[in-house]
């Protein structure tokens, strides 16, 4: 295609941005070393991971560079997800109610 | 009189920025995606409903883990492995993942050398990338044998605790490993192109006979790289939490 344009960047930013990617990863193994527990684990572990997956999309797979039509077309479907979790969530709270009482033996 | 000409060009030369640029591409007739290859467009489409697999396979761990009364296994214990006399959690995993994102590095370089059109470089590039993969793939399969023989865990129960365990653990690392298996062998056919010097030549592809070029690295990077970043979630939400 004539329009297209190539994505050509300064190598400079990628080596940059695989370092970040290498930190990120072992902050985030480390969350597991030193056994972070409860809260502040699992916040540790989403922000790290959705560091991670930002920085991959952007500027590995190039979407700080595409335009914004393109750009809201390919991220914003993938927010339904969201609800997604939202239901399974609920629908899991519930299960998990009916089985203890059904499972329930008396206390131990 | 003949027809007059139009001056304006079907795609006007100055683009709008912003959201400008967003309303005024999606209301412009032909093509909402401007300066997207179409190959690009397909494989970002193919990669949206990949998402939605993926995320299917994490809602429905999620779906499982929360509604089992029994105890879910510890991964970090699972995946630990004793090397020198001491025991390291996670560390195999720890490894993949540091093995996966070297290797999306190598990618993006192979990329950024093909738009240079430096074919050795991509082409060693290419190859450093597809041999970080098939090792990821090795140790995959290293850790699915010693779970299997050693841990005694399978798809209907394991010994450790909740049977759901079992079945994500192997639909979810499987499906991902089948994944980076087919990358693998995209990488080395692109490998071959590159060093063939079918995208410099531009000549057409066997199986679609479009003609070659540069961009289908990128392409195939958007998918390798997509691997990468599906790890990041499965690391995370499988072995992490």
């Amino acid at each position: 295609m004539s329009e297209a344009e190539n994505q050509q960047h300064p190598i400079g930013i990628y080596l940059k941005i695989w370092l970040l990617l290498f930190v990120l990863s072992t902050a985030s193994y480390m969350v597991d070393y030193f056994h972070v527990e409860s809260y502040l684990r699992w916040t540790l572990i989403i922000v790290f991971m959705l560091l991670k997956a930002g920085l991959i999309v952007a500027v590995f797979m190039h979407m700080m560079w595409e335009r914004l039509a393109f750009v809201y077309a390919i991220l914003l479907p993938p927010l339904l997800i969201l609800t997604f979790i939202g239901i399974g969530a609920l629908e899991a709270d519930y299960t998990f109610l009916t089985r203890s009482i059904f499972f329930f033996k008396g206390a131990p | 009189m003949s027809h007059p000409v139009s001056t304006i060009p079907i795609h006007s030369p100055v683009l709008e920025p912003g959201m400008k640029g967003l309303v005024s591409d999606w209301s412009a007739d032909q093509q909402s995606f401007k300066k997207v290859p179409w190959g690009k467009t397909m494989m970002w489409i193919f990669l949206v409903s990949d998402t939605f697999i993926f995320s299917i396979f994490l809602i429905s761990y999620m779906t499982v883990r929360m509604s089992t009364p029994d105890l879910w296994p510890n991964s970090s214990e699972v995946f630990a492995l004793t090397l020198g006399g001491k025991e390291i959690p996670l560390v195999l995993i720890a490894l993949m993942t540091f093995i996966l994102i070297t290797s999306s590095g190598t990618m993006a370089m192979a990329v950024n050398y093909g738009y240079r059109k430096d074919r050795r470089t991509t082409f060693v590039m290419l190859m450093i990338t597809a041999l970080l993969g098939a090792s990821f793939v090795g140790m995959q399969a290293f850790e699915w044998t010693k779970l299997i023989t050693e841990e005694g865990i399978r798809p209907w129960g394991n010994p450790l605790g909740a049977a759901q365990f079992g079945s994500v653990f192997f639909m979810v690392t499987g499906f991902h490993g089948t994944h980076v298996s087919i990358g693998v062998i995209l990488l080395l056919i692109f490998a071959f192109k590159v060093w063939r010097g079918d995208l410099e030549h531009e000549r057409p592809g066997f199986l679609t006979g479009r003609k070659g070029g540069y961009e289908t690295i990128e392409i195939v990077g958007l998918y390798w790289h997509f691997v990468d970043l599906v790890w990041v979630f499965i690391f995370a939400f499988f072995y992490l939490w």
